[in-house]
């Protein structure tokens, strides 16, 4: 009540010395610990380096064709068409119909082609009847180009096809988010379930209580670092993944940034819960692995889950980490505006403020 | 003047009395021991008075300022080592002590002569992982003290300490009290109490079953001295016929001469010449603790 402005000023000063002290030495802590270092960072890398190089080379989705003798149509074809000759079809030559033939019943070529009197002969397998459609149609459509090319008259209709993603959509892309997201989660959640059982059992926590300093002062250094683990954690995958395997951002890429800080918040919870019901420290952090790792596999971190049946896609909409996810993917490769992670943010906000709620009910000292 | 005064002071965990109806007053620049077995209560009345519990009945004047709620202006003057070594992780000495300098708002370079003062400035760059255990011991006194509170609360100092490394840190808690600090240490370990603490209480199962000065626990127990001679140089039935010697006992090759009178026991034996090697026991607080209870003291 009756404290002058300059007492209030200096205690003011002395909050933020405090403040910053404890964030300085949880920073400390966490660096010189090399098991959490690597978690949080190599190997997340790891897995980085390992997707991009497995599923980043040039997916090749040619046609394998093989012509036995001379072709006219193909042989004597102009330059342009040529070349979208080439785009389609993976073209080898052979001299010998039988074992070409053997070799498309074999699934080594998808379709061997021989000319006859004008005619030109495919020969297909009808096992994949996707894949014999495709060769009939693509073959067809040369042929039927070829037919209105040489008629000389301009065609009346043409068809023009358009990927709806980037078109240098590539493997890396939809990585990144995903593998960032559990990197983020896995390295949050550990933090704050190791810190809170470690504090708790040294007893450090306790020891806290009696300085004077507010809880806030604590906990929000707790936050800080995290989060600023976090933020390097992202800058460190993104920067590696343009630099060496080609990822390339979208515009509203740095929307992406609050996002994270708001995932950060949301799996220091999922922390917090583990580490109040655990016992031990290696016992709480097992428990946040426990609750992450299945959680990246359903939030499609690790593989997309276009394709997984209706129900898992069910259960992967009731996770956190499938939102931070999606809200990354969306900004940061999906070319959507910033604003498509307003959704995810409030989910993931929704979560944090839950289960802190009930790792405080779930505390004991 | 009384720094801390506790009155009908209880707590129970579920059905376990962990303090039972404690009274006792602390003096300001006096050395106050708290002496127990594991369980007696010790911990849990140092963590009421600390403000980290709150008591079920009684009251407690730290100071003159009541404890809980958290007071933020109480908790500077006081100075608290808990039992268990609360440390950051992986910061060395001298960044632990900083640490909870900047804390206080106190300087760090108070900070590095606390240090000095506990005889760790040779190992200020080690991490607490790495220091022994009189070293953990001597640092966490140090961060206690670092912002030079009037009261020092110090929960079993030397617990799990080789003799050696005991008595080394006897020599920094004499001198905490110089400056007029009040301290209170709980110990399971009676020579301690005898040794450093100006009053004594004896706790036993959440109740103080005895306080006063080592010396006048002592003195109240009026027990016999015991005097051990080297059996060899006297035999039991001189021993007996000595003036004075109440009773013997005989253990190998120690003759024990029981006596209310021992200067006159010890003048005779200096006659018969056979001082060499003598032992002269008067009562201790284990045998304080041993009439309070009714038990052998077993910490
Ligand atoms: N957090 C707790 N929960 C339940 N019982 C406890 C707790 N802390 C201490 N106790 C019990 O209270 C009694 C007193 O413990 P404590 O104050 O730690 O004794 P001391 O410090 O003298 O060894 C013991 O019986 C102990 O088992
Ligand atoms: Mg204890």
């Amino acid at each position: 009540m009756n404290d002058t402005a300059a007492e209030r000023s200096s205690a003011k000063a002395s909050s933020f010395a405090a403040f910053g002290a404890l964030c300085v030495a949880i920073m400390k802590g966490f660096v010189r610990d090399r098991t959490s270092v690597f978690f949080a960072l190599i190997f997340p890398l790891m897995f980085l380096v390992l997707f991009g190089g497995i599923f980043n080379f040039d997916q090749s989705s040619q046609i394998k064709m093989i012509q036995v003798g001379d072709v006219a149509l193909f042989d004597n074809l102009p330059a342009d068409a040529r070349h979208g000759l080439d785009e389609l079809f993976d073209l080898s030559r052979s001299d010998d119909l039988a074992a070409a033939i053997a070799n498309v019943r074999d699934g080594d070529a998808a379709v061997a082609v021989i000319e006859s009197d004008g005619d030109l002969v495919a020969h297909y397998s009808q096992t994949d009847q996707v894949k014999a459609a495709t060769v009939q149609g693509a073959l067809r459509s040369f042929v039927d180009g070829a037919n209105v090319a040489m008629s000389g008259v301009a065609p009346a209709f043409s068809l023009r096809t358009e990927r709806v993603e980037d078109e240098s959509l590539e493997a890396i892309q939809f990585i990144t988010p995903g593998l960032l997201g559990w990197a983020v989660a896995m390295s949050a959640s550990f933090g704050a379930a190791a810190t809170l059982n470690g504090w708790r059992n040294s007893k450090l926590l306790r020891r806290l209580q009696l300085a004077p300093v507010s809880t806030r002062t604590i906990v929000g250094s707790r936050l800080v670092v995290t989060i600023a683990v976090a933020l390097f954690q992202m800058a460190v995958f993104l920067g590696l993944g343009t630099a060496l395997f080609g990822l390339k951002l979208s515009g509203a890429w740095l929307a992406s940034v609050p996002l994270v800080v708001i995932g950060t918040l949301c799996f220091m919870a999922v922390g917090l819960l583990a580490g109040a019901v655990a016992k031990t420290t290696e016992g709480a952090v097992n428990m946040a692995n426990f609750i992450v790792l299945p959680m990246s596999f359903l939030s499609g971190s690790f593989f997309p889950l276009d394709n997984a049946p209706s129900w898992l896609k069910f259960v992967s909409n009731l996770l956190p980490l499938k939102h931070l996810n999606e809200g990354m993917t969306d900004v940061m490769v999906r070319g959507q505006a910033w604003t498509a992670i307003l959704q995810p943010a409030l989910i993931l906000a929704g979560f944090a403020v839950v289960v802190t709620f009930a790792a405080a009910k779930l505390f004991r000292w | 003047m009384t720094a801390i005064s506790v009155e009908n002071l209880s707590i129970a965990y579920g059905t376990v009395q962990a303090v039972d109806h404690v009274t006792f007053e602390v003096r300001r620049g006096e050395f106050f021991g708290i002496l127990g077995t594991n369980g007696a209560g010790k911990t849990t009345t140092l963590e009421m008075i600390e403000g980290l519990r709150k008591p079920d009945g009684g009251s407690i004047q730290v100071l003159g300022r009541s404890p809980w709620p958290r007071d933020s202006e109480l908790l500077p003057r006081i100075g608290v080592q808990l039992q268990a070594s609360s440390f950051f992780e992986r910061l060395t000495a001298r960044e632990q002590i900083g640490t909870f300098a900047s804390l206080y708002g106190v300087d760090r370079s108070a900070a590095d002569s606390m240090l000095e003062a506990v005889g760790l400035d040779d190992k200020a760059d080690a991490r607490v992982e790495d220091l022994s255990g009189g070293q953990t011991q001597r640092l966490s006194i140090a961060c206690a003290l670092v912002h030079d509170p009037e009261l020092v609360i110090l929960d079993e100092p030397t617990a799990s300490l080789d003799p050696h490394a005991r008595r080394n840190l006897w020599d920094i808690l004499r001198g905490l009290t110089h400056s007029g600090r009040t301290v209170v240490i709980t110990t399971h370990h009676m020579d301690e109490a005898e040794a450093l603490c100006d009053r004594v209480a004896i706790m036993d199962a959440g109740r103080i079953l005895e306080l006063d000065s080592p010396a006048a626990l002592i003195r109240s127990l009026d027990s016999p001295a015991r005097i051990a001679v080297d059996a060899r140089t006297l035999a039991a039935d001189d021993a007996t016929r000595i003036n004075g010697v109440t009773g013997i006992e005989t253990d190998h090759d120690v003759l024990t001469l029981v006596t209310r009178d021992p200067s006159t026991v010890l003048g005779e034996l200096a006659r018969l010449q056979c001082l060499d090697g003598v032992q002269v026991r008067t009562g201790t607080l284990d045998d304080v603790f041993l009439t309070v209870t009714g038990r052998e003291y077993n910490p």
